[in-house]
């Protein structure tokens, strides 16, 4: 009996001592550099996420793992498009594992909620995944977020132009009711609606709507295109149900309506789908020897990834580029608050694969946008080609910082150009 | 038939209301009522569809099957790599109810029947199921959407008085929930398997004192309300598409109108479906921003003044 | 006794009593009487002095000295996040365990005073916030919510049983799909950024460690008031209705005001760990609300064991704990596999171990653990 309970005590107090070292967590000794890399890995964006991950692995594969003179390693994160998710995986990697530079996160909100939290950690340094959002770097910003892309109103710019010379005067609008299409249509209307174009109405959806059918009724004859701001398995719906209805007008599209996931969505391909415009930081059908060469070596590194690098991995690939030439050009000196490595991040200018890459003082992406059209492909297949190119496109979008203030950020009612 | 004053009452106060609006609808724009609520007729039909096999198992087994997502999804996902395969869609509605079913007979058969009576606990093991199975489904399949490829001659546009141009594949949903509904009707009524389940949905104890064998009603009634979900997910995918999340938006729909329409009830089901259909396109259409609240405001009302359902039965 | 033996005993011979051998009485387990029956101690103190063990001093001990001996993110993201979270899980153990009624609604009440604190209170959303002190934000925000909640309970008693798991959940996904869709109050999906801990008598709640103590002080007040609910008359009265409710009715107790109290004293609960959690992620979104984090609360007060309040605490830590490290766990192949895992863990516990982790605790000492000595006695024939 004295003998099982003394067992028992040193059962217990061993149990009791592992539970308590493993609560503690241990901090182990790095000689590598440590950079937080956070994508949507779980739930229904896991797919975009992956690919991300995979632009941010070319990236460092490009310089052999190493920048700064020091061993990279990505700490992977993953989150579930959840803001919440997204600031606690970032949170573990910069207070638990310690990393000095944290990049991502891929969705907008994501982007305002990391932006709000990289306020409360200024000795570490967080650059954008792919996040899209105008928040997330406009009013407001926090001075250690730095943005190489563009953003969602950025990728619309010159749209409106070109529906304008295609002879579309009035459109009438289907998009999500949430951030990211606000910034897209507000983008797409600055020029639009300052030439006389005439948004007629706005059907915002709630997100994850599926039945289209009623929006569909709803559209007047008198329009000339349709404006369709949905991102994936909702554009295709949108598409079949609207051919069905007996719609027959044009589609505009936002910038992930007609991306590599819709136009490769497995079902019947819609002929309907040709000819629809289109604009985004990136195509597939870029005619330059930078895009061939990130394309090349995007399929060389990764034989599961898409036929061509899609959206995100071309957004996370610029943005960790940029992370890790700016290492390079400080040899690694992260010390002092990592001013010089901010500074450099802050001169950062090369020529990516789709355009040149640099920042403005509010540390946002000054880029290039492409207007595209659906065509087929000698072999059958449907591809985003090249109509126009924009470049240097800012984030006042054309319009001067007072004008923009005025106007303010995207929202169901901003802006509005009825009659 | 015989109305109470109250009933008088509340028909007059929700039936004068509705009226009103729905005159003034049609003289602002006839076109789009008559669209919006054949729209919500066959939108009422798929709900019908998933909700009815929901409904059953409940009624006779007392189990709320949160799996029942899950299993529309299965069905729906089984049902496109045969019809992927085979390039028939009448096959892949048949796979997506063999599928579904069977995965419902194996979890009655070897986890439900050893819950008998333990109501919470099954629910419970369901909403882990639920968990696991929508994980799997999403690890094999990936995030992308998935579409099937009904005939031609169901799937382009037909043309109808003040409508115009219609989608057949709509009109076919309804017919095809029309079809379901009465042989689902024939068969509790006239056979009798369906007249024991009847009778286990009244009283489950004097069914097994009689000497029905009850376990094998159970599992032929669960794989049969799996079965439903799982043609529904073709017959669903194929008008909306497949993808992560659509076993939620199913389930919950399946909810909203089993409570409306009340449990246990295949007739509820189909009223219920009606309500919550027409609900939904009338609110996507005349109030989109808070459209997909209506459907809940209206569970809401009724569970407030009818606890039971529309058409349910004492618990 | 036999002829023989009365006429014996009148003759005044001695008696032998035919009684059998006598039975080795079994050694009874002494209760000790009350120790402390003549202290002028009051009762209460005296109740809590019987009712405490080492166990919980060393757990009390344990949980004050934490922040010592962790790592600022150890004690933010894993204890302070545990706590708050078990706040909000133990109103549904209150809920479920002691009351039958599973509702799915808790991270709705909860949601909702979160929302409400950012509304009455300072966030990035300037239009809407208020801005008022943080006391009367967080006093308006708990009261509401507890309406709330006794609205969502008035609701749910309208019908019995099983019921409540499909109808709170529908009124979730409601609220949620409120929030979502309106943007005059509640600032739509991308929610209010920047709602911080207040800043009270010079110590900054924003930061780890008090703000871990704070969470530490709520939960202990929650869980003490669990205790003391559940034997007090109103608790044993529940735990009546929860099992036979007719006979309740019949005792003459007014069954369904039992169930709406329940439901407010466990939205006093919820909308506390509410308050924390959205002072704890400094933002609140309808996704913290979503049906996700909905099923994530009945996840972890099944896992812990719905029938004690220590499980609510219990499953909170194992949850957080796998939410953290899963990712690090499982390899580079099945990094997102980490909901599978989580419903996997579910799945077993309510399949095999129905009272949860603290059941399965129960059955493993019971079965390894030291035998009473009543079981070692040998019978006797």
């Amino acid at each position: 009996m004295i003998a099982s309970k003394r067992r028992r005590i040193w059962v217990r107090s061993m149990l009791g001592a592992a539970a308590a070292a493993a609560l503690m967590g241990s901090a182990l000794a790095q000689e590598t550099l440590k950079i937080g890399l956070l994508a949507t890995l779980e739930g229904p964006f896991a797919v975009p996420g992956q690919d991300s991950m995979r632009g941010a692995d070319l990236a460092l594969k490009e310089k052999n793992g190493m920048a700064g003179g020091k061993k990279i390693e990505f700490i992977k994160l993953s989150s579930d498009a959840t803001p919440d998710k997204a600031v606690a995986s970032t949170r573990k990697a910069v207070e638990q594992d310690k990393v000095p530079i944290m990049i991502g996160p891929l969705s907008g909100d994501e982007g305002i909620a990391v932006k709000n939290y990289a306020k409360t950690q200024p000795g570490v340094t967080f650059i954008n995944g792919s996040s899209g959002a105008q928040a997330a770097t406009w009013g407001d910003p926090a001075p250690n977020f730095y943005r190489f892309n563009t953003e969602g109103a950025q990728w619309m710019v010159g749209l409106g132009e070109h529906a304008l010379g295609k002879g579309y005067k009035k459109v009438f609008l289907v998009a999500e009711d949430y951030g990211f299409p606000y910034s897209q249509v507000q983008g797409f209307m600055a020029s639009y609606c300052a030439k006389g174009g005439k948004v007629v109405d706005k059907a915002w959806v709630p997100l994850g709507t599926k039945d289209y059918s009623s929006v569909i009724a709803r559209m007047p004859k008198d329009i000339d295109a349709v404006l369709v701001v949905l991102g994936g398995s909702d554009a295709v719906n949108f598409l079949t149900q609207y051919e069905q209805a007996g719609g027959n007008k044009p589609m505009i599209g936002g910038s992930i309506t007609v991306d590599q996931t819709v136009l490769n969505y497995k079902g019947k391909r819609r002929e309907s789908l040709l000819g629809t415009a289109s604009a985004g930081p990136m195509a597939d059908s870029i005619d330059t020897p930078e895009w061939k060469k990130f394309v090349a070596e995007y399929k060389a590194a990764f034989k599961d990834g898409f036929p061509s690098p899609s959206l995100f991995a071309y957004l996370y690939y610029i943005n960790t580029k940029a992370a890790l030439d700016a290492l390079d050009a400080v040899k690694g000196d992260l010390s002092n608050g990592q001013k010089a490595y901010r500074e450099a991040l802050q001169k950062t200018n090369f020529v990516g694969p789709a355009g040149p890459v640099k920042i403005d003082q509010n540390r946002n992406g000054v880029g290039t946008t492409y207007i595209t059209e659906v065509t087929k492909a000698a072999d059958g297949s449907f591809y985003n080609k090249v109509v126009k190119t924009v470049p240097d496109i800012t984030q006042t979008l054309g319009l001067s910082e007072a004008e923009f203030k005025k106007m303010g950020l995207g929202s169901r009612d901003v802006p509005d150009c009825r009659k | 038939m015989k109305l109470s004053r109250g009933q008088w009452a509340a028909w007059i106060l929700i039936g004068v209301p509705l009226a009103v609006l729905a005159l003034w609808a049609i003289v602002d724009n006839d076109k789009l009522f008559f669209t919006t609520l054949l729209n919500g007729l066959t939108l009422a039909s798929l709900y019908f569809l998933v909700a009815s096999g929901f409904t059953l198992v409940f009624g006779l087994m007392r189990n709320v099957n949160l799996a029942h997502g899950s299993l529309y999804l299965l069905g729906a996902y089984a049902g496109w790599v045969v019809g992927d395969q085979t390039g028939s869609w009448l096959l892949a509605v048949a796979t997506g109810f063999v599928t579904a079913g069977v995965v419902g007979l194996l979890l009655q058969v070897l986890i439900f029947r050893w819950m008998q009576g333990q109501d919470l606990r099954q629910t419970l093991v369901t909403i882990g199921i639920s968990i696991v199975l929508a994980d799997v489904m999403l690890w094999i399949f990936g995030g992308e959407i998935y579409t099937f490829e009904p005939p031609a001659w169901i799937y382009g546009s037909i043309v109808l008085p003040l409508v115009e141009k219609y989608p057949t594949y709509r009109i076919a949903v309804f017919v095809m929930a029309l079809a379901i509904g009465l042989v689902l009707w024939w068969f509790l009524a006239r056979t009798r398997l369906g007249m024991m389940i009847r009778a286990g949905v009244d009283d489950r104890g004097m069914l097994a004192a009689s000497g029905a064998n009850v376990q094998l009603l159970f599992a032929i009634t669960f794989a049969i309300g799996a079965g439903l979900a799982g043609f529904a997910g073709v017959v669903g995918g194929s008008a909306l598409s497949i993808s992560p999340g659509e076993d939620t938006r199913y389930l919950l729909a399946s909810l909203v109108v089993v409570i409306v329409g009340g449990m246990g009830s295949v007739g509820g089901a189909a009223i219920g479906a009606l309500l919550i259909g027409a609900a939904e396109q009338f609110g996507l259409a005349y109030a989109p921003t808070y459209g997909i609240v209506f459907t809940f405001l209206i569970m809401v009302l009724a569970l407030a003044f009818r606890p039971r359902g529309l058409l349910g039965r004492p618990a | 006794m036999s002829a023989a033996h009365w006429r014996r005993a009148m003759n005044g011979q001695t008696v032998r009593s035919p009684r059998p051998a006598a039975v080795p009485r079994p050694a009874f387990v002494e209760v000790a009487a009350d120790p402390y029956a003549h202290s002028d101690a009051p009762r209460w103190l005296k109740s809590l002095w019987s009712r405490l063990s080492a166990r919980h001093v060393l757990v009390l001990l344990g949980v004050l000295v934490y922040p010592a001996v962790a790592s600022p993110f150890f004690t933010y993201q894993i204890g302070a996040q545990s706590l708050a979270l078990g706040l909000i899980a133990l109103s549904l153990t209150l809920l479920g365990g002691y009351g039958g009624m599973v509702s799915l609604a808790q991270m709705s009440v909860a949601g909702m005073a979160g929302y409400l604190v950012a509304i009455l209170g300072t966030s990035t959303a300037t239009a809407i916030s208020l801005a008022w002190p943080w006391w009367l934000a967080v006093a308006f925000a708990i009261v509401l919510a507890v309406v709330f909640a006794t609205l969502i309970g008035w609701l749910s008693v309208r019908t019995e049983g099983i019921y409540t798991i499909m109808i709170t959940l529908a009124i979730g996904v409601a609220f949620f799909y409120l929030a979502q869709q309106n943007y005059t109050l509640f600032n739509g999906h991308q929610g209010f950024n920047q709602v911080f801990a207040p800043a009270v008598a010079g110590v900054e709640f924003r930061q780890p460690v008090p703000f871990y103590y704070l969470t530490l002080a709520c939960a202990l007040a929650g869980y003490g008031f669990v205790k003391l609910l559940v034997r007090a008359p109103f608790g044993v009265a529940l735990q009546g209705i929860r099992d036979n409710p007719r006979r309740m009715r019949a005792l003459g107790y007014h069954v369904t005001a039992h169930r709406v109290a329940t439901y407010a004293a466990a939205g006093l609960l919820a909308a506390v760990g509410g308050v924390l959690i959205t002072w704890y992620n400094n933002r609140i979104s309808p996704g913290s609300m979503g049906i996700g984090v909905m099923i994530n609360i009945l996840v972890i007060a099944v896992l812990g064991g719905m029938k004690h309040p220590i499980g609510a605490f219990i499953g909170a830590i194992v949850f957080v704990l796998l939410q953290n490290f899963a990712i690090d766990l499982l390899g580079t192949d099945f990094r997102e596999r980490f909901n599978l895992v989580i419903g996997g863990v579910f799945l077993l516990i309510v399949l095999f171990s129905p009272d949860g982790l603290l059941g399965l605790w129960a059955k493993l000492r019971s079965r390894f653990g030291p035998r009473s000595p009543i079981a070692n006695q040998r019978r006797q024939p």
